[in-house]
């Protein structure tokens, strides 16, 4: 449990960008596991992302996808195995024998500064104006001036398309609009990555296309390292570069979003996306 | 009747005095009782056995023990075993506040544990402190739902404040029973009794709507003005963003 990160695996993602071989990947799960009870969500994974890649989660309900953004962003505890983020363990701390203990809240904290997450249901702050929303934790927890966190906050919501509702309340707006200012929300703390954990899923299907296309423009305009959970084939077709496929709490299959729709290698893969697709 | 009215006539500066005893130990006693909601509410939900132990203890303790005999131990009891004598007015919000903190602990519990779990995940994500989590993101929704609960309480507690009379403060209740007693006007009196504890009842019932009604209006939830007029008790309350 407590080694240093290995050399990067050759596994199908690493392959995807050559120049990246060698690099330290910016994640990096390490025999994860996660148990509730006697029921395993994650038996044993292996896989890292490289820094600025875009990596789209897919596979049947229940398979683990939502658990790694969970594990990722803090809101779960691992049962066994270690998550590296870059370099650093996740959720541990190096003890004095140098061994890995779980981390307090502190060390969560400092962990936390670097990953972002956006919602399946939005989970807006509904005692909070729009505007609040987005300043609320760049001033609070960045300390960064109210002044600048507002004329931030503004910029975002331009580029989300909402510069209009900086003053209403998120009861005011559709689902949609709600998940473009949880957007805006995680943006404004300048997350290294960032987490969708079904960002459409609950929204209205007229309202997707916007969604997608807004977190398109963030993967193609930013350096933003994206973790999405979906079952939006044609944004992971778009927006990644790699595609992994879950099953059981294990990767069935990894590769480019190309290799996976047009010629997965495995039987599993085959059944799912004929499934969705 | 009419001679009941001519003694409550000169009467008149008593009576005042004892309606003032009872709108003092209402108010004080329910910013005690608040006061000591929030302290025993949130120790309640502390991660430490011991907090959560002592909060229990006092919780259980003065929810079990009846508002009378706490305020017989108050008035009669304390001073042989301390030596200190508090006036009946203070007993009574001593009491008061006691007992009904201990049911409002309840409410607050309640009230921080039904905001959407999701309300603190995103709360996290944002990297903010527990204590910035809580000040600034569950307090303020747990806050809407208790204030309905807390007005059921704080009516409640108004309405044990006759109590006053059996330690022999001068309340309300107290010198119109004086009054009962020199004129043997017994209808008019309970009438009278009745009356003026349902405009005082019914006066703290719209307070407290007018304040639920800000409190969602900062939820961004529209409530029409009939709201301030309902005299229902606890409700569920609706709050945007997150369903779990």
């Amino acid at each position: 449990m407590a080694t240093e990160p290995a050399p990067l695996e050759k596994t199908a993602a690493a392959a995807v960008d050559p120049l990246h071989t060698g690099v330290e990947p910016l994640v990096r799960f390490d025999k994860v596991v996660k148990r509730y009870g006697d029921h395993v969500v994650l038996d044993e994974l292996d896989f890292s992302v490289r820094r600025g890649e875009h990596v789209t989660l897919i596979g049947p309900s229940g398979s683990g996808k939502t658990t790694i953004l969970r594990l990722l962003m803090t809101l779960e505890k691992v049962s066994d195995g270690v998550i590296w983020v870059d370099g650093s363990p996740l959720s541990h701390v190096r003890g004095p024998d140098g061994s890995l203990k779980p981390a307090g809240e502190k060390e969560l904290r400092r962990s936390r500064k670097k990953i972002g997450m956006v919602f399946q249901q939005f989970n807006l702050f509904p005692n909070m104006k729009v505007l609040q929303n987005i300043t609320e934790a760049p001033v609070n927890v960045l300390g960064m001036d109210k002044d600048e966190a507002e004329s931030r906050a503004r910029e975002l919501l331009d580029l989300v398309g909402l510069s209009g509702k900086v003053d209403a309340h998120p009861s005011q707006l559709s689902g949609g609009q709600q998940q473009r200012v949880a957007i805006a929300r995680a943006l404004a703390m300048r997350p290294e990555i960032l987490l969708l954990d079904e960002v459409t899923s609950a929204l209205d299907p007229e309202l997707v296309a916007g969604v997608l296309d807004l977190l398109s423009d963030i993967a193609r305009t930013t350096d933003i390292t994206m973790l999405c959970v979906t079952h939006e084939m044609n944004f992971a077709r778009d927006v990644s570069e790699t595609v992994l496929m879950f099953d059981a709490g294990r990767v069935v299959e990894s590769g480019s979003p190309e290799k996976i729709f047009t010629d997965p290698e495995h039987e599993r893969t085959r059944e799912f996306l004929n499934a969705v697709l | 009747m009419s001679d009941f009215f001519s003694t409550l006539l000169d009467e008149l500066p008593q009576v005042g005095a004892g309606l003032w005893v009872t709108v003092q130990a209402t108010v004080l006693g329910s910013l005690l009782a608040l006061l000591l909601s929030f302290a025993l509410g949130l120790a309640a939900g502390s991660r430490l056995l011991l907090v959560r132990g002592v909060s229990r203890t006092v919780v259980e303790f003065f929810r079990g023990t009846s508002l009378y005999i706490q305020l017989f131990w108050l008035y009669y009891a304390m001073p042989q075993l301390t030596g200190y004598e508090l006036t009946p007015l203070l007993c009574g919000v001593v009491a008061f506040g006691l007992n009904y903190g201990a049911y409002g602990s309840e409410i607050v519990r309640g009230a921080i544990n039904s905001v959407p779990r999701a309300q603190y995940e995103a709360a996290v994500a944002l990297n903010m402190t527990p204590l910035h989590r809580m000040r600034k993101v569950i307090m303020p929704q747990a806050w809407v739902q208790m204030i309905p609960s807390f007005t059921n309480l704080l009516i409640q507690l108004l309405k044990c404040t006759p109590l006053l009379w059996l330690i022999s403060a001068a309340d309300f209740m107290t010198t119109i029973e004086h009054i009962r007693s020199l004129t043997g006007e017994t209808l008019t009196a309970y009438l009278l009794l009745l009356a003026v504890y349902f405009v005082l009842a019914y006066t703290l019932t719209l307070l407290m709507n007018l304040l639920e009604r800000s409190a969602k209006r900062r939820l961004g939830l529209h409530t029409g003005g009939r709201s301030l007029f309902r005299t229902r008790t606890a409700e569920a309350v609706t709050t945007a963003g997150g369903t779990r």
